[in-house]
């Protein structure tokens, strides 16, 4: 078998362990030193994966893992938000307790995000779904002595169990009914498959363990509470690599393992995406809590996402991919600014970034451009992947009514989003009451990793070519859908 | 100059506006008005080197954006944007002026104003749609900024909502239906010289025009305060800061308009004949409503905000005539209003600091103290209801003479509504705030000095220019407006003149 396919993930592996052994052996006082490895270590994995290293397209494990143009797209993606976070941590390594287990587990949950990736199987998916959840249970409450970190914690593990639940009963009924859990092998039979209704059921349960990940409504009730509850690190993570991971997943079932019957399901995802948008935007509007707001504006995002994928179509896909590409980038610049005031303040309320404008220039701008280009506006990157996800929506508005409709609902719920965000943007450069103004300290991680993010913003916003040709790429390597890809877009119309 | 470069200058300006300390507050000044002059003197050597009797596309500038989807970078004028290029600048570089005694954080105020100036020349000149939107939505987002911080009145904040609200609302739907158009169209591109040239060959399908159309018109007609969606306009002008209001009842507004008459048009014949009467009907909501309103306001900038919306529906009523002259009018309506509404609102912005107030009921007989500023807002206002020598007139001329042949009854109805009703509110104000006794204790400060004058003269200047000269806009518009109405009126005249004669038997 050819290892250089998992060659990433290995390295990866290998840093983690390297970076809970290096804790034997660094002072204290050094600490710095682990999590600037641990960001090196990832960033060259980073050149490492998008540049020459990249492995050759193939397959492993009998067709359980698959490297291809969607698995190197998202990997890039996973490496950069762990790269983002891991600098995060430098400024905080003396007030987290454990710090070298925090980038450690930081790192293996990247693994799980690689994996995910490259999942072609629903084993490995679940496996690699896991993985990601796990270490996220303990990030998640690893600020043990805040109960509402505590508190977060265990939410997300009991909602995260009912997801693996669902997840591995919808698994088992595919197997029973498929006797098989390979993608490829499941989209060869998908024709008689699409008829038994246990496997549809079965399908159905697994898409509703994604639908926890991505938190779309009617899963999406943890995300807000462990959004806020987490330390603002982990849900920089939380947002950007999580969801990313949910969504590469929730491409690769829906369009390589069954892409006709995610033709006959359009509607179902159209629903899903118009609902969450929806409920995210409305419920963000009343939010004084900073990370709470990203949290419902987590989930108003997923709404868009899920409207790219039920527009079942090359465009939609490429959408959905360019989208997210933006997203990430927009999302780590926000977290970045919000767990340095975090920090600084120990707050999270709107209160706490009043006359930030003039307390930190770079914190100020940091967030204003990240929300600027959540809310979608030009030249940011948000605004060329709500286009293409517009358009893409657009494409189908001709011959049904639905889509006219998802399409109007999705202006409706930009246009709230631009409420919430402004509000925020509003406190920080005019507050309302004279605050606290003096000067926030950013420290070179903090500033490296939001200077990172912010020229990934604006690049992607002035000049999307290369992602959208990536992202098209991707998509179009969703294999058994490139088949079905041509006539695929005339699909949702009837059924 | 090359079009680039004109579009450059003002971002240039705004990125040297940001490198600049904060304390330097006399050189932010004089960044911003060195650019915003180059703006405008760049945009005349351009309009002056404009080839008349030419219809298609000059100075033409392409770079491919994101090839993958079909976006391309793509600059030009024709008759139809270059005398609007023109008032952009023009209205840009009285903005700024005006802007002079801006005391709150003046820096990030002139980097807005830049960004808004070189926005909406981007929305002017782009021949791709996605660039356009795009330079669109870059000037309104400072508009609301704006609004919200250098605002005036206890009424702003809710103002800032309001208008935000409806534009973005409105921006975006008609963002919908350009995505529409891009997919519907199958011609993967929303390169305006593409889609004409396409669309020739295979016009959409019915079907698609009335799905399309709809969203179009709802979405830039709201834009620029199509009547019902026009609630917006008048309270958010009278709480904006006067560049901001000069800029965009002068210049942004216009971008809906400029929008349909480009892409409504030649790509939607068949719809907008189904469109055409509705529109009309709407556009003399804009004329009769809205004047009926501006005749009711004691505000200064209620009255203005509402008169402006009413010269709108000229434009409306122009656009769904549709025909060659009709389309030259809506053109000369929007180059003439840019100019008289920049010219009233820094005007009135001037008083309104001057007397701190804004309320006829509190002014009057300001013209013995502001005889600068008082005649020359005299002379706006007789513009404004359609006096010969001012370009206004010929615009509202032309568009009544091009809509004669569809709409008769509100060619009448829109004459009777825009020149008694706004002759009556017009002289009404003149009166009520130039003459009559002063009232005491009112004035604060005086009339403009010389160089505060400048901004004033320059679109004073323009104004009488294209009054008594309009030829020289008429030529450059009118090659471009027969190719742009030339696909329809072949077709619509006829049906419109069979279904007017069909309406009358029917009577």
């Amino acid at each position: 078998m050819n290892y250089s396919l998992l060659s990433l993930e290995i390295l990866l592996t290998l840093l983690g362990v390297g970076v809970l052994l290096g804790d034997l052996w660094i002072p204290a006082s050094a600490r710095k030193l682990i999590g600037y490895g641990a960001a090196t270590g990832a960033g060259i994995l980073l050149t490492y994966a998008i540049g020459s290293g990249a492995p050759a397209d193939g397959t492993a494990f009998g067709g359980l893992f698959v490297v291809d143009a969607l698995s190197n797209y998202f990997k890039g993606f996973f490496l950069l938000a762990a790269l983002v976070v891991l600098l995060l941590t430098v400024s905080q390594s003396d007030t987290i307790k454990g710090y070298a287990e925090y980038c450690a587990l930081i790192l293996f949950a990247t693994v799980g995000m690689l994996f995910a990736a490259s999942a072609n199987d629903f084993v490995l998916m679940f496996v690699a779904l896991e993985l990601i959840t796990v270490t996220f249970f303990v990030l998640v409450s690893y600020d043990r002595n805040r109960s509402g970190s505590l508190e977060a914690g265990v939410k997300y593990l009991i909602m995260g169990a009912l997801a693996s639940a669902f997840m591995v009963f919808g698994i088992a009924l595919i197997f029973g009914s498929a006797g098989t859990t390979n993608f490829y092998e499941i989209a060869a039979h998908q024709s008689t498959l699409a008829k038994s209704p246990v496997f549809l059921i079965g399908l159905l349960l697994t898409l509703v363990g994604l639908g926890f990940k991505i938190a779309a409504v009617p899963f999406q009730m943890w995300a807000p509470d462990v959004y806020q509850g987490a330390p603002a690190i982990t849900t920089a993570f939380l947002a950007t690599g999580s969801k990313a991971a949910g969504f590469a997943l929730l491409l690769r079932v829906a369009f390589s393992a069954v892409p006709e019957i995610t033709a006959h399901w359009s509607r179902l995802f159209l629903v899903m995406g118009v609902l969450t948008l929806l409920y995210g935007s409305f419920c963000a509007i009343a939010q004084r809590s900073v990370k709470r707001l990203m949290g419902y504006s987590s989930i108003a995002n997923a709404g868009y996402l899920l409207l790219g994928i039920a527009a079942v179509s090359l465009n939609g896909s490429t959408a959905v991919l360019t989208y997210l590409g933006g997203y990430i980038f927009t999302v780590l610049a926000g977290f970045a600014v919000i767990s340095a005031i975090a920090a600084h303040t120990g707050s999270d309320d709107v209160s706490a970034f009043a006359g930030l404008g003039q307390r930190s220039p770079i914190l100020a701008t940091g967030l204003t451009v990240s929300l600027v280009s959540l809310a979608g506006i030009p030249p940011m990157a948000g605004f060329f992947g709500k286009f293409l996800l517009l358009k893409a929506v657009a494409a189908h508005a001709g011959t049904e009514r639905f889509f006219l409709v998802a399409l109007l609902a999705a202006c409706v719920g930009v246009v709230i989003s631009l409420y919430y965000y402004f509000g925020v943007i509003r406190s920080i450069f005019w507050p309302r009451s004279v605050a606290d103004l003096t000067v926030i300290p950013v420290d070179g991680a903090t500033r490296l990793a939001l200077i990172l993010s912010i020229a990934g913003v604006f690049y992607i916003g002035i000049f999307p070519n290369s992602l959208v040709v990536g992202a098209r790429q991707a998509a179009a390597g969703l294999a058994p859908q490139t088949a079905v890809a041509a006539k695929a877009p005339a699909a949702p119309a009837h059924h | 100059m090359s079009l680039s470069q004109l579009l450059l200058t003002p971002f240039a300006g705004a990125l040297l506006v940001l490198l600049v300390p904060g304390n330097y507050r006399v050189v932010h000044r004089f960044i911003a008005l060195v650019t915003s002059a180059i703006t405008a003197i760049g945009a005349i050597s351009i309009f002056a080197g404009f080839k008349t009797g030419v219809a298609g596309m000059q100075f033409e500038e392409y770079a491919a954006w994101v090839p993958a989807a079909g976006f391309g970078y793509h600059l030009g004028v024709d008759g139809m944007n270059i005398g609007l290029v023109l008032m952009a600048s023009l209205v840009g570089f009285a903005a700024t002026c005006v802007s002079w005694d801006i005391e709150r954080q003046p820096k990030l105020f002139y980097i807005l104003l830049l960004t808004m100036i070189g926005g909406s020349l981007g929305a002017f000149l782009s021949l791709d749609l996605f660039f356009l939107y795009f330079f669109n939505e870059l000037a309104l987002v400072p508009t609301f900024i704006m609004m919200g911080v250098w605002g005036r009145g206890e009424n702003r904040n809710y103002a800032t909502f309001q208008i935000t609200l409806y534009l973005t609302l409105g921006a975006l739907i008609g963002l919908s239906g350009l995505a529409l158009l891009y997919s519907q169209s199958g011609a993967n591109t929303l390169d305006w010289v593409t889609l004409k040239v396409w669309l020739a060959d295979k016009p959409l399908s019915s079907h698609a025009q009335n799905l399309i159309l709809p969203l179009l018109l709802l979405g830039f007609g709201t834009l620029v305060g199509l009547f019902p969606f026009h609630s917006w306009a008048a309270p958010g002008y009278a709480a904006a800061p006067s560049a901001t209001a000069m800029m965009h009842a002068g210049v942004l507004k216009k971008v809906g308009l400029y929008v349909l008459l480009r892409v409504a048009i030649p790509f939607f014949p068949e719809s907008m004949n189904h469109w055409a009467t509705p529109l009309a009907v709407l556009a003399m909501g804009n004329v009769l409503y809205c004047g009926w309103v501006a005749l009711r306001q004691r505000d200064l900038y209620l009255l203005l905000g509402n008169s402006s919306l009413a010269h709108m529906g000229f434009c409306f009523l122009g656009l769904a005539a549709a025909g060659v002259i009709g389309v030259t009018g809506v053109v000369l309506i929007m180059v003439a209003h840019g100019l008289l509404a920049a010219l009233s609102f820094g005007l009135v912005g001037h008083l309104t600091k001057a007397t701190g107030s804004s309320d006829l009921d509190r002014l009057g007989g300001l013209l013995k103290t502001f005889p600068f500023v008082g005649g020359a807002l005299i002379m706006a206002f007789l513009a404004g209801c359609g006096v010969p020598g001012f370009a206004n007139f010929t615009g509202e001329l032309t568009v009544l003479f091009g809509a004669w042949k569809s709409f008769p009854v509100f060619v009448i109805a829109a004459a009777w509504g825009g020149l008694i009703i706004g002759g009556v509110y017009m002289l009404r104000a003149i009166r009520d705030l130039l003459h009559g006794p002063l009232r005491e204790g009112s004035v604060k400060s005086g009339d403009a000095g010389p160089w505060r004058r400048v901004p004033f003269l320059v679109l004073l200047a323009a104004l009488i220019y294209f009054g008594v000269n309009p030829a020289s806009l008429v030529d450059r518009i009118t090659p471009t407006a027969e190719r742009i109405a030339g696909t329809r009126t072949a077709t619509a005249t006829t049906t419109h003149a069979t279904a007017a004669v069909t309406s009358h038997a029917a009577h």
